[in-house]
């Protein structure tokens, strides 16, 4: 089925008892995951809406990744620590768990051939670690402030991460050396009223042709403290390391949590805020979005489905929605 | 209007004939002001004894469950946890490390409920102790004690702020105490603005003006003395030792170990001014760091705010108990109001009076205590509720002068603090 934004919908919310923060779909599409405040992970199987919780973590979990097959997740807290379970499991129990870093851990990738995963956060050292074995392999640091998105490039030679000060910086995998930076300062402001610093690259992926790379966050931070902002994704060219576009949404108020790049091309922009929740759908080519759809509440992450047609979202209001990007169903007539 | 003292004490009158006296003895040889007129001897006996007050103001609102209150692993107590401290028992947020090894210097109200969620009220009502109601204009607690701890050795203004931003100057917050109690603010941490002698004034012109100046004042004020005319010549004479003893003012004199002990950034170097101007004898010095009105990514930029606040502030509670200023000193760390316990959806806390808390410590204060209580979850007091009321009156008390205390105004006693909010006893030494 060909995915169509125009006919995004909510097609199905589950419940939990506290607001959300993350979720992603496993690598099988068995199930959504998706993590909270009350600081579980919370397991949805698609088929039946069986709901299992995975318990460990001392403060909330921000991050979640799996190996290749989806056997096991692994789930970065903000208690500076990794841990490892078993993605399937009745009741699950943790494989293993790491003092990973000094201060939250924001964001955490596996690498397309399941051998390593990144993770970084408030301590601006981003570390490589052996996914089988939870080895740490490697640390990289440079980094001025908060490591905010981490993500593989598919040649499984480079790791990208992008901060809160808007710098997307590409580092060697077999040498740990950054090789490149990309300045996605749009990103970033620092309020001199309020005296902080605000923004950062929430988000990051690359085009099926790996030919662009997109930063999402926000712009407009008048005030970071009131949630006076608006998201904006740039895409750069990738071997030029130029500003191809920026993608904005005029008189949304929130920020980029997640972007992905839909494999028929089209951006999809997860956006929560003082404006409430968004869809938000842009074509390569143009600043502004040909489709925005508002979600029953505001947002705080998102994922795409492995089939390309359903979107995963987290709200404040406890509850995960999934939307179809396809048209509603008829409703069912009374016999 | 003729002149009446706010304290009719015999001290003061004895001081200000001398300080009068000086003025009309016009010798010109040294600028003016009461510096000059106090032995060496005299000034370091005062200076040890002399009570003092800093406060650091969390501009904003800061989060009494990310700092003095945590409530980890509740619905409301958000993704820190918390930590133990130097005092057995008393726990606060893990943003706080430095400052937990410094709570045997310190104590925690966590009971505070001002029924205010507004910026420019709960401003007010913590800083004069009572709510602001019209036609009624009340000194600061700032000039109160630079008042009530009138220290005349020191010719300095005893009343300071020390501001993130802004050009500095004279405020008008001493309200009936009149101009000499009203604060001066170091914008930046600056010196006070226009405190340099003009290039193109040698010091002999200035001194030869200064010395026509105090004439005139002299000559006017035998026959029509006012106190319009005192805090005339009091506010220019400040000024003059203002320009005189500008180093006061200059973070550049203190060790580079000391610069760097306190960090790089701005409230890093407001502490160790802060520090510096209570050894120099100011007798109150007000601190602010901006920004905690967090209603958007509370977690977020608590971590930031917090994390430049900890550090330096913790030095300078070390650094005033090692050096013996913290039996002198008060120390309080407050805001207008708290924070929700309830996360709203954009991982923010809106403004919140009904349950929330301040830190105080050093002179006059029980060190480690932790008084009043919250719920489980934060959202109501459940022991011992205090207002803003009850906390001057503290601070009033800790620092030697009475509560119920009165200042002669015009012939009109007026109460230092609301009569009907005593101090906490159990906070009090």
């Amino acid at each position: 089925m060909k995915a169509d934004p125009k006919q995004v919908h909510v097609s199905k919310e589950y419940a939990h008892g506290a607001p959300l923060i993350n979720c992603r779909f496993d690598p099988k599409a068995q199930h959504v995951f998706a993590t909270a405040q009350d600081r579980a992970i919370i397991r949805w199987t698609l088929a039946d809406g069986k709901k299992t919780e995975f318990k460990a973590h001392d403060s909330w979990v921000r991050g979640l990744a799996f190996s290749p097959d989806g056997e096991t997740l692994v789930s970065a807290g903000y208690d500076d620590t990794l841990v490892w379970w078993p993605a399937n499991a009745g009741k699950p129990t943790p494989i293993r768990q790491i003092k990973a870093h000094a201060g939250w851990i924001r964001a955490i990738a596996s690498s397309p051939d399941g051998r390593l995963l990144a993770s970084g956060g408030n301590d601006r050292i981003l570390k490589l670690w052996n996914l089988g074995n939870g080895k740490l392999v490697n640390e990289m640091k440079g980094h001025e402030l908060d490591i905010y998105s981490v993500m593989f490039h598919p040649d499984g030679k480079h790791l990208l991460s992008g901060d809160l000060m808007g710098h997307v910086r590409q580092w060697e995998i077999a040498t740990g050396k950054e090789v490149r930076r990309f300045e996605a300062k749009d990103l970033h402001t620092y309020n001199t009223g309020q005296k902080v610093h605000y923004g950062g690259v929430r988000s990051l992926a690359l085009s099926a042709d790996q030919k662009h790379l997109i930063a999402g966050g926000l712009h407009k931070g008048t005030n970071p403290l009131g949630a006076v902002n608006e998201p904006l994704i740039m895409r750069f060219d990738w071997e030029s390391q130029k500003v191809l576009k920026k993608h904005i949404a005029d008189g949304v108020k929130g920020v980029i949590w997640r972007n992905v790049i839909h494999p028929d091309g089209f951006v999809i922009g997860c956006s929560g805020g003082s404006g409430g929740g968004y869809l938000l759908f842009w074509q390569a080519k143009e600043d502004k979005a040909f489709h925005k759809f508002k979600l029953p509440d505001t947002a705080r992450e998102m994922d795409l489905h492995p089939d390309g047609t359903t979107l995963a979202t987290v709200h404040g209001n406890s509850k995960l929605a999934l939307s179809k990007l396809a048209p509603k169903p008829e409703p069912e007539k009374k016999k | 209007m003729n002149c009446d003292y706010a304290c009719a004490s015999a001290e003061h009158e004895i001081a200000r004939r001398q300080f009068l006296g000086g003025l009309a003895a016009g010798t010109g040889a040294v600028v003016g002001g009461l510096g000059s007129l106090t032995a060496p001897e005299a000034l370091a006996n005062l200076a040890k004894d002399q009570k003092r007050m800093i406060v650091i103001r969390l501009a904003g609102g800061l989060s009494q469950l990310e700092s003095w209150d945590p409530k980890p692993n509740t619905d409301t107590g958000g993704p820190f946890r918390a930590i133990p401290t130097s005092v057995p028992g008393i726990h606060i947020s893990e943003l706080l490390p430095y400052t937990a090894k410094q709570m045997h210097h310190l104590a925690i109200v966590r009971s505070i409920n001002t029924k205010n969620g507004d910026h420019g009220k709960g401003n007010y009502m913590m800083l004069h102790g009572r709510r602001q109601t019209p036609g009624q204009n009340l000194p600061e607690i700032g000039a109160v004690v630079a008042k009530g701890l009138d220290n005349e050795s020191i010719s300095l203004p005893g009343h300071i702020k020390v501001t993130s931003s802004g050009s500095g100057g004279r405020n008008n917050d001493a309200s009936y105490l009149g101009p000499k109690y009203a604060s001066v603010s170091l914008g930046g941490g600056k010196p006070p603005a226009y405190t340099e002698r003009p290039k193109n004034v040698s010091e002999t012109a200035e001194a030869q003006q200064n010395l026509f100046r105090r004439l005139a004042n002299d000559r006017f004020a035998q026959r029509r003395r006012t106190a319009e005319t005192d805090a005339y010549v009091q506010s220019y004479e400040q000024a003059q030792e203002l320009m005189r003893q500008r180093e006061v003012f200059d973070l550049s004199k203190e060790s580079k170990k000391d610069q760097e002990r306190y960090g790089p950034h701005e409230f890093g170097k407001h502490c160790l001014l802060a520090r510096r101007l209570i050894e120099k004898g100011i007798t109150y010095v007000q601190v602010q760091h901006s920004n905690y009105d967090t209603h958007n990514e509370n977690f977020e930029f608590h971590f930031e705010q917090l994390g430049e606040f900890d550090r330096p502030f913790a030095t300078l509670m070390a650094d005033l108990a090692d050096r013996g200023l913290l039996k002198h000193t008060l120390v309080v760390v407050l805001s207008e109001f708290g924070r929700t316990p309830k996360i709203n959806p954009r991982y923010g806390r809106d403004h919140w009076g009904t349950a929330w808390s301040v830190c105080l410590g050093g002179v006059g204060i029980q060190s480690g205590a932790a008084y009043g209580k919250t719920n489980k979850n934060g959202t109501a007091v459940s022991e011992d509720e205090v207002d803003a009321g009850h906390l001057f009156a503290t601070y009033l008390e800790a620092l030697g002068m009475r509560w119920k205390g009165r200042f002669n105004i015009g012939g009109r006693k007026v109460l230092m603090s609301d009569p009907s909010t005593p101090p906490i006893k159990e906070l009090l030494t």
